[in-house]
């Protein structure tokens, strides 16, 4: 595949590796890939087992699924079984579990719940179906909340009467910002979220080396971005810098995509507070729709039952969130929480910690090692 | 909005005290899972979803705890694509049978009239059986036109002639308009195994090469692009061939051949961990290897799916002695249906039960059994 192999080198990997392998020498380092794209990525490409043993990767809290605390699901399902609602949502939120199952399940007993692969396919629906009232389940970073902005501007501009928006878009930044603030992490560096940054771009993260201390370098998704990133954070640590930089240049500019944020910018305003799971409440951590979009506004249209829902005791999907324990640490990780029977959502979406840990990384590092030859 | 850090978290989560002792726990872990995984799969679930149906770990434990304890017997329980059964002559019968339900009924390189009869061929070739004849029952939605009945039949009559099989015995049901969706068909067949063919898992030995037969994840695609909800358009055909003539070919030329499997539903990723776990041998794969055509990567890697989990319709994977892999992968070559086989992997008794993935990159990884439908990823 044209612009995809040549970020899968092996032999350019291998440069890159002897690299790390130097900057690193006999001292450990634990970097924290912030998004769970790179989490997949590591684990689909089997990363963690070819880095020396010294540098580890702490997986980050920026999985969109991950972070959907149960109620918010409890809500989504009251919605998509009222009478006369389509309810449309990513595949990858299908599974995830409420306190009474999931969303598969609801359209399984009867409810009409359609995956859909973007909000605008969700307003397509509306149009079509003018006697359904579709309602899209909006969930993601600053990477998918332009979509859903931009979804909303065109519902206005078509006066589509019978669509609504389940908003529950979350930012990066303020997660990262408690990662830090916590007391049970050592962190030497930060891999910053690749997609999240096209939209807001370089500038948000400055409080990273600036308050904290510690490095950050985007990268892009592909095996050797991650490489690349781990080197120039290690390269910024041997040199004695501190700073933001930026690896995935062919996608992430310094001042981000202002069209972006400027959609968002119209049709959202932050929550004062918004739940996350395994993380509790953080301020101003999510979005809601303004005021002028409240046609469009399934928490305004629904009584939305909005109940708090605690994890299951034996879920530490916050742990593992937080970086505070690896996916294998997790009590139940493997027997009673798979990913057919997921007790938290980190084992449900590829991009969670645990799901990507069980389904590619369940190897040990001398097997691996041996199978490779 | 999102340029201000404002993050302060107003009711923190507990914090649980940091449990590292290393590696050997780690290595403990691994244990209890692989424990854990080999235990019958439960069926929690109490309704079916379409999970249920999509050939992985929710198949399996549908088929476990619903239609195994009701038909038990030692023929069923073989688990394998077509039953064999012994005639009082001797001679063996290979005997299957296949619902097909795809939509659309139609789709580039095929329709669902060419799946019904290559699908239900390629399960008696599996066990190295010649196809004697099929059957063919369908249940029809009210309104369903009969032009498309029509050229769905058609295409049964061309992929049986093709594949020198009669279809002499069927069936006819109408129901309601909404209580099914258009067209669907069940096909059976019944095959001869020619003395001396015998194709087990219990003859796979560690050291012996795994093969595949041509290009994955053609068939999966091109239906999924066919729906086009995807708004993605690529030059794709499914793979829908009857796989007999291919099979009879190897088998020929490598009559050691231990075991093959046509890589249907669940794709290549499931039929390898079947394999592992029946035989409680490591099936490793090399990604570098795989033989996927670029479009198809291409719109596996935009939707977020992995190729390997992937339905094929024409493609089988086999096992031969290591030392048959050449000769296997050439033979295959020359028949037009094996044109893209290669030599993909190899069976390894450590660690045992699973399927691991050399990564192109140069990495290791899983392939476990594929659960639930392959739902694209969001972002």
């Amino acid at each position: 595949m044209r612009f995809v192999d040549e970020y899968r080198d092996p032999v350019a990997a291998r440069t890159l590796l002897d690299r790390i392998r130097v900057l690193a020498g006999d001292d450990r380092f634990k970097f924290m890939e912030v998004c769970g794209g790179h989490t997949h990525a590591i684990y689909r490409h089997g990363i963690e087992h070819i880095l020396p043993e010294g540098v580890e990767l702490v997986h980050g809290p920026g999985c969109p699924v991950c972070v959907i605390p149960m109620g918010r699901v409890d809500d989504a399902i009251a919605v998509a079984e009222q009478p006369g609602v389509t309810f449309t949502a990513f595949g990858d939120m299908m599974r995830v579990p409420g306190s009474h199952g999931t969303l598969l399940e609801s359209k399984a007993r009867g409810a009409d719940v359609r995956v859909v692969y973007s909000p605008l396919d969700a307003l397509r629906i509306a149009i079509d179906e003018p006697d359904r009232r579709v309602v899209f389940f909006a969930v993601g970073f600053e990477t998918t909340a332009p979509s859903t902005a931009l979804t909303l501007l065109r519902a206005r501009e078509l006066d589509v009467g019978n669509f609504d928006v389940f908003c529950n878009h979350v930012t990066i930044v303020p997660p990262v910002k408690a990662i830090l603030d916590s007391p049970d992490l050592r962190l030497d560096g930060f891999i910053g979220p690749g997609h999240v940054s096209t939209v807001i771009g370089q500038r948000p993260y400055r409080f990273v080396p600036e308050r904290y201390g510690k490095p950050l370098v985007t990268a892009g998704f592909e095996p050797l971005d991650v490489l690349a990133a781990i080197t120039m954070l290690l390269e910024q640590i041997r040199s004695g810098r501190c700073e933001v930089e930026n690896q995935y240049t062919r996608a992430v500019r310094e001042e981000g995509n202002p069209r972006a944020l400027a959609v968002m910018a119209e049709t959202f305003e932050l929550r004062p507070h918004f739940e996350w799971r395994g993380l509790g409440f953080i301020s101003q951590s999510a979005l809601q729709l303004r005021p002028e979009f409240a046609a469009w506004d399934a928490e305004r249209r629904y009584a939305i039952p909005g109940v708090r829902v605690a994890d299951p005791k034996a879920c530490q999907c916050g742990e593992v969130l937080k970086g505070v324990i690896k996916p294998w640490e997790c009590k139940v990780f493997g027997t009673a929480c798979t990913p057919q029977t997921p007790i938290g959502t980190c084992m449900v979406s590829s991009e969670g910690a645990c799901a990507a840990y069980y389904n590619f990384g369940r190897l040990h590092r001398e097997a691996a090692v041996a199978l490779r030859r | 909005m999102t340029d201000t850090p404002t993050g302060q978290i107003v009711r923190p989560a507990t914090p649980t005290p940091q449990g590292r002792d290393g590696p050997s726990r780690e290595a403990l872990v691994f244990e209890r899972i692989e424990a854990f995984r080999r235990r019958k799969p439960r069926l929690p679930d109490e309704f079916v979803t379409l999970a249920h149906g999509a050939g992985g770990k929710s198949s399996a434990a549908l088929l476990d705890a619903v239609f195994m304890p009701a038909f038990w017997n030692d023929t069923l329980a073989a688990r394998t694509d077509a039953a064999t059964i012994e005639l009082p002559s001797g001679e063996r019968l290979a005997f299957t049978t296949d619902s097909y339900v795809v939509n659309p009924v139609r789709f580039p390189g095929g329709s669902v009239g060419d799946l019904a009869v290559n699908g239900t061929v390629n399960d008696l070739a599996m066990m190295g059986a010649d196809p004697l004849g099929l059957s063919a029952a369908f249940v029809l939605e009210e309104g369903f036109p009969i032009e498309s009945l029509r050229g769905i039949v058609a295409d049964m009559a061309a992929a049986a002639a093709a594949a020198g099989v009669d279809i002499v015995t069927g069936d006819t049901k109408v129901v309601d308009h909404g209580a099914a969706d258009g067209i669907y068909i069940t096909t059976a067949g019944v095959g001869t195994i020619p003395a001396g063919r015998r194709l087990d898992t219990r003859s796979v030995q560690p050291g012996d090469a795994v093969i595949v037969s041509g290009t994955l994840a053609d068939h999966g695609i091109a239906v999924m692009l066919a729906r086009g909800d995807l708004a993605l358009e690529a030059d794709i055909d499914s793979d829908t061939a009857s796989l007999h003539g291919l099979v009879g070919l190897l088998l020929d030329e490598v009559p050691d051949t231990r075991w093959m499997r046509d890589a249907t539903r669940g794709g290549l990723g499931t039929v390898a961990n079947e394999l592992a776990q029946t035989t409680d041998l490591t099936v490793v794969l090399r990604e570098a290897e795989l033989p996927v055509r670029p479009a198809v990567a291409g719109a596996c890697e935009l939707l977020g799916i992995d190729p390997l989990y992937v339905a094929n319709e024409g493609k089988f994977v086999a096992v031969v002695p290591a030392d048959r892999a050449d000769l296997a992968v050439e033979t295959l070559r020359t028949h037009p249906l094996g044109r893209d086989a290669a030599h993909i992997g190899e069976i390894r008794s450590e660690p045992p039960g699973i399927v691991v993935l050399v990564t192109a990159f140069g990495g290791t990884r899983i392939i476990d059994m594929l659960v639930g439908d392959p739902l694209p990823r969001i972002c």
